[in-house]
């Protein structure tokens, strides 16, 4: 047993809703208890969606049990094929199903539908939701395909006859799903480049993809493997089946976005020197700019999915120059990738969703910028720092109304709007600096626009016991976290758990008053981290008494 | 349709009808789209602040209990999962070993947790892992420090709100014996109904006639009531039928009642306490009077948007049989099809001698049959599930999120406007964004 809080990923079946989900004509019957329902409203609470997921639960009870579930199962999936029409049916069961053994896919098969059936076994006691996604979107497509697979017809040279000097090369976009972050947009963006260096998007799936889509898969030149998490499985066996080459730069950030125009250009035998020096968004400029150079070395913590945490590691590093100080996933699949580059940073990688583990890592490294799931969203704005979300799991504010994608040019555009806005803006860094002695601008006023932030109950800021509140404060007015979040949640829009339970600091140095009052004068929102890093460099040579010296020694010991 | 015949107890054809004191009842099994009752943790979480729920399930267990928890809560919640892995699948032995080391590691990091509840679900119900008997053992390893109790929250056993009727059940019977004359209030209520009801029991003499007043359960797990023969009880949440049995057996005596919703039905619920206790019903009603009159003004708001409106109850949370009754008599509305999801005729009883007249009563549910006949009927408000309100909406009718009536102070007269308020809402939501609100 594992003993969990909170959980990064879903029980695999999940991962096999939003297979179905994504598809326009596909339908899964799920054989699962009461209950299992609740997963409808990822779909239609999270992601807005106007329709039901396409998920048919055979709602077993205790009193079934020593009955004839397998006839309910039966039942189930006889009245979902006649009541939906689908052209493709999943068939599978949730962790209680798995352990009564009715093999729902082997029930499906005996009643012989004029469809593809897909049988999923999906483990739940071992597996999870991104794996069971890749799975079934695997195990769809062979099964969409089988004709065509295990008819004499199969031509691993390439389905497509034509030559590609007749058209404009072709190429399927896989792995964008309901759920996924940011897909929606991410395909129009990466669409939309590829059309501008002459290659058509054949198909795209599993998002909006029927099956006759699926059908003509081999039809591409190529195929991008746009979520490795989601369609690496399947890009492999199109490459071993169909000898379709795979484009495997994820095009996340202005390098890898050039990295994926040239890797697709050398697949396609295109020309593409000319497009990229005349574009690469807005990014490179921004950052280059003067205002800019407050963002040098920034202390950021990356988390989240392989895909998403190793390319924000590295457009923090090369596109921001931010320094990485944490990095980790939760994609086992991707942990030898993400390992890889934290040895490049010369760190430890963090492997796993142990999220108290992800929590303690950032408590230690006091990052300035985290870079995470709405989980780290949430320790962050506790621990006061600054954060943007950069990977599922999703929360209903991760499917913005504005076109917002991650990919491409754009998507770099908004990823350097979204990191850098919870920070301070240099220049306002500079203004605080200069009024921090003005009676109306200091931690203990809080900012003029909002009279809650000093006043608010259990932020007791008078001059002496504000060090520890003064961050939160600060966070709460620059840090782009809205009081509205919670409501936002929909579902149950639970207030915040008073939790942020003071942490008594371990016996600290004593401060001289000298030391104290000179500390006050360093602006508040750094004045918390320099308290930390005298009181353990204090600490560390075993000094009783913070003096002066000591502060000021600390300050050159952790200077950067 | 295959051709296997199915045992009765899964025939998923629409059923039986059966008839309530001449009131009929269409009895359903199909798909059901409610919520299971590990959800009911979410409250009583917050209700009993000294108290942690260790679920022992799976991963879509924890899944649940977050994505139902508005995704994230802050800070740590006082609950969590043991989450089964097939290594635990392999034996019962280790699965006892596993529990224990994940509750003494779990005791070890929350020294401020006094009651350890384990809370049975539907992969540890089908192993069947004696949470029970883990709980004993559980209890005199950590004799003096915590006491650990355990329910079922599982689907295959508990409706949405069956998980509090469960819990409240296990407390019951782990409760002290007491001789003493008392009126238990029984149901988790925010605190501030707690103290509104509280108030109108001491004021209204009830409390002093009945020796004391005592709620179930108490905001903290520790200070649960003792119960024995000379307590008696009402009910303020009406899906407490396990907890009400067990109350009869440790010798409590249920004053059966309306329940507290609108002016109707709490006036109802306090003079049935006065007359169980032998308190003044004149006194009863001078404590009333100046809560109903706030009430009616209050109400008198909403009526002219609700009256007249047809609504629509998907079998939820188990409340909807009083508040049809609240809905239909106090704000005028008229009831189209009422779905509840198990029907305890005993608990309900004086609701159903009330049930709106026009109002189809349905026990169960298949989700895709109750959608289409909906459809038909088109009512103007429709109370539903989570997963069904944004496709309804897209489809032009007008929700109100069952879910809302559990998290939201609701009962007593204080409530009664905010309560109607609910309702008025997506009516005037949809009035104020220039969309027909009638189909």
């Amino acid at each position: 047993m594992e003993l969990s809080v909170w959980t990064y990923e879903g029980p695999p079946h999940v991962g096999a809703m939003r297979i179905a989900n994504s598809m326009r004509d596909v339908h899964y019957v799920l054989h699962a208890p009461q209950g299992d329902t609740y997963a409808d409203l990822l779909f239609t609470m999270i992601e807005r969606r106007d329709h039901r997921p396409p998920v048919t639960y055979t709602t077993f009870q205790a009193r079934d049990l020593g009955g004839d579930t397998a006839g309910l199962v039966k039942r189930a999936i006889a009245e979902a094929y006649e009541r939906f029409r689908p052209n493709a049916l999943l068939v599978g069961e949730s962790c209680t199903a798995e352990l009564i053994q009715d093999q729902p896919g082997a029930l499906a098969r005996g009643l012989e539908l004029p469809v593809p059936v897909v049988p999923l076994e999906l483990p739940s006691y071992s597996k999870k939701e991104n794996w069971g996604a890749s799975e079934t979107f695997y195990h769809l497509v062979r099964a969409v395909l089988a004709e065509r697979t295990n008819a004499a017809g199969l031509d691993p040279a390439g389905a497509s006859t034509d030559t590609p000097t007749s058209r404009r090369p072709r190429a399927n976009l896989l792995g964008p799903t309901s759920l996924g972050f940011r897909c929606r947009d991410d395909v129009v963006e990466i669409t939309r480049l590829l059309d501008a260096i002459g290659v058509d998007v054949n198909v795209v799936a599993p998002l909006e993809a029927r099956c006759e889509d699926l059908r003509r898969l081999p039809e591409a030149d190529f195929n991008v493997c746009l979520y490795p998490e989601i369609a690496r499985t399947l890009c492999r066996w199109l490459e071993k089946t169909f000898g379709q080459p795979t484009v495997t730069t994820v095009p996340l950030g202005v390098e890898a976005t050039r990295a994926f125009v040239r890797e697709v250009a050398a697949l396609a035998g295109l020309e593409v020197e000319d497009f990229l020096a005349n574009e690469c968004g807005r990014l490179p400029w921004y950052s280059r700019s003067i205002d800019s150079t407050y963002l040098t070395h920034k202390r950021v913590f990356v988390y989240g999915d392989g895909t998403h945490a190793l390319a924000a590691a590295r457009i923090a590093r090369d596109e921001l120059g931010f320094r990485v100080v944490g990095i980790g996933t939760f994609s086992r699949e991707m942990a030898r990738e993400v390992r890889a580059l934290a040895a490049e940073f010369e760190i430890e990688a963090i492997i796993g969703d142990d999220h108290l583990a992800v929590e303690r890592a950032l408590e230690e490294l006091q990052p300035e910028l985290v870079l995470g799931t709405q989980m780290e969203r949430h320790v962050a704005k506790r621990l006061g720092i600054p954060c943007a979300v950069i990977s599922s799991p999703v929360h209903v504010q991760d499917f913005p109304a504005r076109y917002s994608p991650q990919m491409g040019f754009e998507g770099a555009n908004v990823i350097f709007d979204t990191w850098v806005h919870p920070l301070m803006m240099g220049l306002e860094e500079h203004l605080l600096h200069m009024f921090r002695d003005d009676f109306e601008f200091n931690d203990a006023a809080g900012a003029s626009h909002r009279h809650e932030a000093a006043g608010a109950p259990g932020r007791a800021v008078t001059a002496d016991a504000a060090h520890e509140h003064e961050r939160p404060a600060l966070a709460s007015s620059t840090a782009g976290t809205s009081s509205i979040d919670s409501a936002a949640t929909g579902p149950i829009a639970a207030t915040d758990e008073a939790g942020a339970t003071e942490r008594d600091d371990d016996p600290a140095a004593r401060w001289t008053d000298e030391a104290e009052r000179e500390l006050r004068k360093i602006p508040f929102f750094v004045r918390g981290k320099a308290r930390r890093n005298t009181e353990t460099y204090a600490r560390e040579l075993g000094h009783g008494t913070i003096t002066l010296d000591t502060l000021y020694d600390a300050k050159a010991h952790y200077a950067r | 349709m295959s051709g296997t015949a199915a045992p009765a107890s899964i025939d998923r054809a629409l059923a039986e009808e059966t008839t309530v004191g001449g009131i009929p009842i269409a009895v359903e099994r199909g798909q059901r789209e409610v919520f299971c009752g590990l959800t009911g943790i979410v409250w009583l979480h917050r209700k009993m602040q000294d108290a942690f729920f260790l679920v022992v399930g799976s991963r879509t267990c924890a899944h649940l209990l977050q994505s139902a928890a508005g995704v994230m809560i802050f800070a740590e919640p006082r609950f969590a999962t043991a989450i089964m892995q097939e290594k635990d699948l392999a034996g019962l032995a280790d699965a006892n070993e596993e529990l224990d080391r994940i509750a003494t590691e779990l005791l070890a990091r929350r020294p401020d947790i006094g009651t350890l509840f384990l809370v049975g679900s539907c992969p540890s119900e089908v192993i069947k892992l004696d949470l029970g008997r883990a709980a004993e053992r559980l209890s005199l390893a950590h004799a003096g420090r915590v006491r650990v109790l355990a329910y079922s929250g599982s689907g295959i056993e508990t409706t949405f709100t069956e998980g509090e009727d469960a819990c409240l059940e296990t407390l019951v019977r782990a409760a002290p014996e007491t001789e003493e004359a008392q009126l238990l209030v029984v149901g988790a209520l925010p605190d501030v109904v707690e103290d509104q009801f509280a108030r109108l029991l001491e004021t209204s003499g009830i409390a002093e006639a009945a020796g004391r007043v005592r709620f179930l359960p108490a905001r903290r797990a520790a200070d649960t009531p003792s119960v024995g023969p000379n307590t008696r009880f009402v009910l303020a949440q009406p899906f407490l039928n396990a907890t009400r049995r067990a109350l009869a057996g440790r010798g409590a005596q249920h004053v059966p009642a309306l329940f507290p919703f609108g002016i109707e039905g709490t006036a109802a619920w306090l003079h049935a306490a006065a007359r169980a206790v032998g308190a003044d019903a004149r006194a009863v009603d001078a404590a009333i009077e100046a809560p109903i009159a706030r009430a009616r003004r209050a109400l008198a708001h909403y009526r002219p948007l609700l009256e007249g409106k047809r609504l629509w109850f998907m079998p939820d949370s188990q409340l909807e049989i009083p508040l049809a009754r609240f809905l239909a008599e106090e704000c005028g509305m008229r009831m189209t099809e009422v779905g509840v999801p198990y029907l305890d005729r005993q608990t309900l009883a004086a609701e159903l001698e009330r049930v709106p007249e026009g109002a189809r009563l349905v026990e169960g549910q298949d989700v895709e049959r109750q959608l289409d006949r909906h459809a038909t009927e088109a009512p103007d408000l429709t109370v539903c599930g989570l997963g069904l309100a944004n496709p309804l909406e897209a489809q032009g009718f007008a929700t109100k999120w069952a879910i809302e009536l559990v998290f939201t102070p609701v009962h007593g007269f204080e409530q009664a406007g905010d309560l109607a308020e609910l309702f008025a809402r997506p009516l005037t939501r949809r009035a104020s964004l220039g969309l027909e609100v009638t189909h």
